[in-house]
């Protein structure tokens, strides 16, 4: 019991006394929110990701060191809209850190910022994974990323006046550049509108909305459920009579399906990076995007 | 329509100079008609003045609706914010059941030389068991506190509270407070609800120790330290009302909890929770308790300190999301020291009641396939060699040397199939050796069963 007290008091005692850090500390969900963060906060903001690319956002864990990073994070930057339900909560329960709680200027939602697509008429688990607020994966769209980097410069100025102008003007500097950069991929990627595409899971439908792609099929028969034998065996009939020219895969995703039906019904299909980090040349936010929209262009050729 | 109207009425004027031939009225006619021409004037123009209105407005309403074609995602009419706003509370249902079938009859099921309290223990009855239906409310109170209830109904058709408290919401420096009925936070397993747990039942250590889970009626207190590495310590009080504890005769607190976490990841695939705890409880007349050297438990009762410590231990790979591979392992010793009234012929005799009991286990579940997974696990006890000495009391005891300590062992092997993350198919056999009458676990109950277990309403937590 005394040894218990002591290593109690120890443990304590280091803990209390760690140097705090001047840069606003980030907890972001995704790599495209730290990412965003990073490219609006520059040196003032100290971001920790809690997730990688090759992680399914909806089935992290509120593992201990994410707990650890809730608790002393000055603002946390999730998507929202119940991508990371499963976890974010509980994560920020355990974290014992009032500023980042719902409703408070420390916690952050990029779906807040925008309009989402799919918003369900009908909310009943037997539909599969279905997000009742509308569909989360919004990152793929550019002018998403633009309409959260608009609010999300607001919130870190809110939180942190002192750098106030700071994050304006790198805020007002990342909107040109990715104004021209949109500009350059929507030009680039001119070829792929209208084109027939088969869908793995509804997290591609924004990058669709964008570039225009028409989703003709999606491999999973609902959200997050599974394609059977029999349902791919249609998907087949269904694509041979009426061909898609790409299938589209996240970096994250299990190939196997897809490989098989690429095969089936000889249409490519093009594993896209899907989140920051996904790929080698998805290493920022416009890497996403010139990696997303060059082997989009690659495999249709 | 209106348009139309001023057509008609300037044709009508138009005619009008024909119809008056009269020289005479010619000048009257010509002062009527000024006046009708003014007058028409007029209101050609005021309605000339509204269809150019009109007609600037539905322009500018289309280029703006132009506008907001062109602006890619138009801001929100009503910003998305977590459902959770909703003032009634989250509500969850977990339904649960399984088929057991076991090669000894169940009724004489024990863990060999521990007898722990609470009917949370063992393989549970032959055949179909409907298990516990639990149900879950949580809201926030009000911007300081949330609150949780837990309610399991029983097959049995009772409702017990399996949890029931308030925590704090708003204290800042890591510090929360948690008040009412929960689990303790003791070791790793014991926070974990029965339908979260990756294996049919609890690993007998916990059952030998707490009768399945420790349950605090009191207060709880954690802070969080502000580091990078996880490092939570927590303190608890309450009445002491659950096994090893009785509740006292007394206005005062009956023990405390002390425990500590800390935790973090090794690269981006391996994250890991290590843990000690200590738990100290007096006990009045505590029912049940070591059986004699015969085996055989007479009714006896307990009156003491008890003092539990836990060990515990986690770590999870997750390669990809479809893979993830979990080692966990908890040891438990505890040390009782006090009185025991053996009551074999209702003339209870007194004796002085020393023992040192331990336990462990170690377990791995992997999934290997994104809706697969398999488990094995292995229990073991060790019952310690209770001293009895006499006490200074009659009629005396000869008690002679201590009994020897026995060992009951487990091994679980488990496989559970997941169509969605609300559903969970689990087959799981046991090798139980719990009453130590065989050699090794294979000699031991063999002990099948097949669980079901269902979660409906609101997202359930993944809880590390």
């Amino acid at each position: 019991m005394k040894t218990f007290i002591r290593l109690f008091a120890v443990l304590l005692a280091g803990a209390a006394s760690l140097p705090a850090s001047a840069a606003l500390k980030v907890l972001a969900t995704t790599p495209d929110w730290g990412a965003l963060t990073t490219e609006l906060g520059g040196d003032k903001v100290n971001v920790y990701v809690a997730t990688t690319a090759l992680q399914d956002v909806h089935r992290v864990e509120a593992k201990p060191s994410l707990v650890a990073r809730a608790r002393s994070a000055d603002l946390v930057v999730a998507t929202g809209a119940e991508l990371e339900v499963g976890w974010l909560p509980v994560l920020l329960q355990e974290a014992g850190n009032p500023r980042v709680q719902p409703g408070q200027p420390g916690y952050f939602e990029a779906a807040s910022a925008l309009k989402l697509l799919e918003v369900p008429t009908k909310l009943d688990r037997a539909m599969g994974d279905i997000h009742p607020l509308g569909n989360p994966h919004v990152q793929l769209d550019p002018r998403n990323i633009q309409a959260v980097a608009h609010a999300l410069t607001a919130r870190l100025a809110q939180i942190d006046p002192a750098q106030a102008a700071f994050y304006a003007a790198r805020g007002k500097d990342f909107d040109a550049r990715w104004d021209a950069a949109i500009k350059g991929w929507e030009a680039k990627a001119a070829p792929l509108r209208g084109k027939p595409v088969v869908i793995m899971h509804r997290d591609q439908v924004y990058l669709c909305h964008w570039l225009g792609l028409a989703e003709v099929a999606s491999i999973e028969p609902k959200p997050g459920v599974p394609p059977t034998a029999a349902y791919l065996g249609a998907l087949v009939g269904k694509l041979t009579a009426t061909p898609a020219k790409l299938i589209l895969l996240n970096a994250y995703n299990d190939p196997k399906a897809a490989n098989w039906l690429s095969e089936r019904v000889h249409t490519p299909d093009v594993v896209l990076p899907f989140s920051v980090g996904g790929s080698d040349r998805a290493r920022d936010l416009f890497g996403l995007f010139d990696d997303t929209v060059d082997k989009l262009l690659a495999a249709l050729k | 329509m209106r348009t139309l109207r001023i057509v008609v009425a300037s044709m009508t004027l138009a005619t009008l100079p024909v119809l008056a031939s009269a020289a005479d009225d010619v000048a009257a006619l010509r002062a009527e008609m000024q006046a009708l021409k003014s007058d028409y004037n007029a209101r050609v123009e005021a309605l000339e003045a509204r269809i150019q209105q009109l007609e600037t407005a539905n322009a500018a309403t289309a280029d703006a609706t132009l506008a907001a074609a062109a602006t890619p995602e138009p801001p929100p009419a009503a910003p998305a914010t977590s459902s959770a706003s909703a003032f009634n509370p989250a509500i969850s249902l977990i339904l649960g059941g399984s088929y057991t079938r076991t090669s000894r009859n169940p009724a004489d099921w024990q863990i060999a030389g521990f007898v722990p309290a609470g009917d949370e223990i063992g393989p549970g009855e032959r055949s179909f068991n409907l298990g516990e239906s639990e149900l879950t409310f949580s809201a926030n109170i009000d911007p300081y506190f949330a609150g949780t209830l837990t309610a399991a109904i029983t097959a049995d058709n009772e409702i017990e509270v399996e949890e029931a408290f308030f925590r704090t919401t708003a204290l800042r420096g890591g510090l929360s407070v948690k008040g009412g009925r929960f689990f303790s936070g003791v070791g790793y397993l014991n926070e974990v609800h029965a339908h979260a747990w990756d294996f049919v039942d609890q690993p007998l250590v916990y059952q030998a120790m707490f009768g399945g889970q420790y349950r605090q009626n009191g207060v709880q207190v954690k802070w969080l330290a502000p580091t990078d590495l996880f490092l939570e310590f927590g303190a608890e009080t309450g009445n002491g009302d659950n096994f090893p504890g009785t509740r006292l005769e007394d206005n005062g607190l009956n023990g405390a909890t002390l425990f500590a976490h800390v935790g973090g990841d090794i690269g981006d695939y391996t994250s890991w929770r290590a843990g000690a705890s200590w738990l100290t409880l007096n006990a009045e007349d505590r029912p049940g308790g070591i059986p004699g050297a015969d085996g055989a438990s007479a009714f006896d009762s307990f009156s003491g300190d008890s003092d539990t410590w836990v060990v515990d231990g986690v770590l999870k790979w997750a390669p990809s999301p479809r893979r993830q591979l979990k080692v966990q392992g908890e040891y438990m010793r505890r040390k009782e020291q006090g009185t025991y009234v053996f009551d074999p012929a209702g003339v209870a005799a007194l004796a002085n009641y020393r023992n040192t009991q331990s336990g462990w286990y170690l377990q791995s579940v992997y999934q290997f396939a994104p809706r697969w997974r398999v488990g094995l696990r292995y229990d073991s006890l060790d019952s310690g060699g209770a001293l009895y000495t006499p006490a200074a009391i009659d009629p005396p005891i000869d008690f002679g040397l201590p009994p020897d300590a026995l060992h009951p062992e487990r091994v679980s092997l488990m496989l559970d199939w997941n169509p969605s993350e609300f559903s969970r198919l689990r087959a799981q056999y046991d090798w139980d050796d719990a009453r130590d009458d065989g050699d090794s676990p294979m000699d031991g109950d063999g002990v099948l069963r097949l669980q079901y277990i269902y979660g409906m309403g609101a997202h359930g937590a993944h809880k590390y």
